[in-house]
């Protein structure tokens, strides 16, 4: 080994270790202060009874008796929803807006360029409240709830549908006012409406700018030459724009995706029983906040890695072939 | 969240050790970091000019008039349910006053020690006049505000389970925002201590007449203050002044007569006031301590008249064990 490598090799381990020692000082000195102050400390708690409802659930039951570790999944499933129907949903209305802007019409044109800039210059958490407030106050009470369609209801609970009992035979199960509330059918709550409202319109601003950036990234002579054998716009459009600017666009979409998962987290502000929601009781109950941080910290990472490595194998497929990113 | 993030760090970089005590790091700063509620009127809340008022923020200011003879060295942190106890825990406030309900799980796994109690209450459910309940068994299926990381969730649960019944909770963290949940009708039904009922009906309601508080309290709530678990002589100091504003209250002294108290022939109020003996120096305080405590803050019931009494609040059960109450002071000798 020449003196230049060998050294290259002694400053890599010594700052390995200095990151390990420091590492190691702040996980020991947190354990002595944990000890020194009587605090529980440890995974423990995952298996105790949780001892709190859970307002909505996604595929799984829930209930008051169950662990810890049950209600904690709760959570992350009602985060994974908000996610999924988030991303789809913004992917469309982020690309037609996007397109929209670059519409010759220019009353079109306007109206896409007015809402990405109001909608992007508008905290998210205040579009949040916003969503909120506009479901839970403007609509009626349970028992004067609105009913657009038969055995569909609308009412500050949120959305009742009816839902389908068995297939076959096919048959509905209607909800119906009783008591309080509606039994029976499925229901979508204000606070899963309003977090999935506020996240998909601010994240479509950004995905519209994206598209835009996409198309306009399309090298002029492939358009010139589209029109020069006869395509018209929207043929064009169709089978040589979009095919090109789509795959431009695949890394920062990734990067939106992902912002959208993580604002996702944001649901506690409304009352959306999401995973840091949920985390954020069991820290409470529990007094682990260490712990509990772990867990959000974790989970975020994991669910942020998985997108960015489903997306960049997606990226490696879609990319034209020879061409370096 | 933030906060929950900064004190996690907090305990991370906190000297292994704790050189100082807490009385000692107070002493030497100046000032008492008192967390307290971001609003509850009554309990803690700033006014229109700014100035905390309640009966948790009189405790935060008995505190600094003990320690400094000044009630007015106080700063304030306002803490929602769920960064309370973490805020203590890591040394971010030296005492917390914020309507906290005193329980073994508390007391034993969160690294606190409990001083003593300040209000005794329970948790009650109010339910707009309109729907027309008397009762909190006619409470199934109801949609149910509450806030996340306190007690009255367990307790909500344990009681539904307990009378087969079910609710759907809707859980918001800052009591501005579950209270508007509740007011604007996306619940039926808003739980709290009924203390917290009382308080968020007559200061927050568009019309206090439209609700009503259910006969039903299903749980014990013994509100006090907190300090950090291993510090005796600051958990003597604060549960010391909270027990002389209430041996004040008994021996009839208020803010107004505790200036002729000092020439008073009477051995114990010689004692209570530091005329003579040295109960200051067994708590390493000014001999004067529960005289300025009086003199600058007042006594329990002064405090409960002023804070409390205006909102609606009967004594109760938070009367002077003399007339009928529990509040009840260790004699101070």
């Amino acid at each position: 080994m020449n003196p230049r490598r060998l050294r290259a090799a002694l400053y890599q381990a010594g700052l390995a270790a200095a990151v390990a020692l420091v590492a190691w000082y702040f996980i020991s000195n947190t354990a002595t202060n944990l000890e020194s102050r009587r605090i529980a400390s440890g995974f423990a708690f995952l298996g105790r009874e949780a001892g709190f409802e859970i307002g909505e659930t996604t595929f799984i039951a829930y209930s008051a008796a169950d662990s810890y570790l049950r209600a904690l999944a709760v959570g992350l499933l009602n985060t994974f929803r908000v996610a999924a129907i988030g991303v789809v949903a913004a992917t469309l209305l982020g690309a037609l807006i996007g397109l929209a802007r670059l519409s010759p019409n220019w009353l079109l044109g306007k109206l896409a360029a007015g809402y990405v800039e109001v909608i992007r210059n508008v905290p998210l958490l205040v579009q949040l409240f916003f969503w909120y407030a506009v479901i839970a106050e403007n609509l009626p009470g349970p028992r004067d709830a609105l009913q657009p369609l038969p055995g569909v209801f609308l009412s500050n609970r949120g959305i009742v549908l009816p839902a389908v009992a068995s297939w076959l035979p096919f048959a509905l199960e209607m909800p119906r006012l009783e008591g309080f509330n509606f039994v029976g059918g499925s229901a979508l709550t204000p606070e899963f409406a309003a977090l999935v409202a506020g996240l998909v319109i601010y994240t479509a601003a950004f995905i519209a700018e994206i598209v835009r950036a996409g198309v306009l990234a399309v090298s002029r002579g492939q358009v010139d030459a589209a029109y020069a054998v006869g395509l018209t716009r929207r043929a064009a459009l169709r089978y040589v724009i979009l095919p090109q600017a789509l795959r431009l666009v695949v890394p920062p979409m990734t990067s939106q995706y992902l912002n959208l998962t993580k604002n996702s987290s944001l649901a506690v502000a409304i009352g959306y029983p999401d995973l840091v929601s949920i985390a954020n009781t069991t820290m409470n109950q529990t007094g682990q906040a260490i712990e509990g941080i772990a867990i959000i910290m974790a989970v975020y990472l994991t669910i942020s890695l998985s997108i960015s490595a489903f997306m960049n194998a997606y990226n490696r497929r879609v990319a034209l072939k020879g061409t370096r990113r | 969240m933030k906060t929950i993030a900064g004190v996690v760090a907090g305990l991370a970089f906190a000297g292994a050790v704790q050189a100082q005590s807490t009385l000692d790091a107070v002493k030497a700063k100046g000032f008492v970091q008192c967390g307290v509620n971001t609003g509850l009127a009554g309990f803690s809340q700033p006014d229109s000019k700014g100035v905390w008022k309640g009966i948790d923020v009189d405790l935060c200011r008995a505190v600094a008039a003990a320690v400094f003879g000044d009630a007015s060295k106080v700063r304030y942190t306002p803490l929602t349910a769920q960064q309370r106890f973490t805020a203590l825990q890591s040394g971010e406030v030296d005492l917390l006053a914020r309507n906290t309900t005193w329980t073994i799980t508390r007391d034993t796994s969160l690294g606190l020690n409990f001083v003593g109690v300040n209000f005794y209450d329970g948790q009650g459910f109010m339910v707009p006049r309109k729907l027309n309940v008397k009762s909190a068994k006619q409470l199934n299926g109801a949609t149910i505000c509450v806030q996340p990381g306190t007690t009255t969730e367990l307790n909500l649960a344990d009681y539904f389970r307990a009378n087969r019944m079910t609710f759907k909770p809707v859980v918001i963290e800052k009591l501005e925002e579950v209270t508007n949940a509740y007011f604007s009708g996306r619940c039926d039904v808003f739980t709290t201590d009924v203390s917290g009922l009382v308080s968020v009906r007559g200061s927050r309601a568009p019309k206090p007449d439209e609700h009503v508080i259910l006969p039903e309290v299903i749980s014990k709530e013994p509100l006090g203050p907190a300090v950090r678990h291993g510090d005796d002589r600051w958990f003597d100091v604060v549960k010391w002044s909270l027990y002389a504003m209430l041996e004040a209250e008994e021996m009839g002294l208020t803010s107004k007569t505790i200036d002729q108290a000092l020439a008073s022939k009477d051995p114990a109020v010689q004692r209570f006031v530091g005329a003579s003996g040295d109960i200051g120096k067994m708590l390493a305080l000014d001999n004067r301590w529960a005289f300025n405590i009086v003199k600058q803050v007042g006594n329990y019931g002064e405090s409960f008249e002023a804070n409390l009494t205006p909102l609606g609040f009967e004594r109760g059960i938070n009367a002077l064990w003399t007339k009928g109450g529990l509040m009840y002071a260790p004699p101070i000798r």
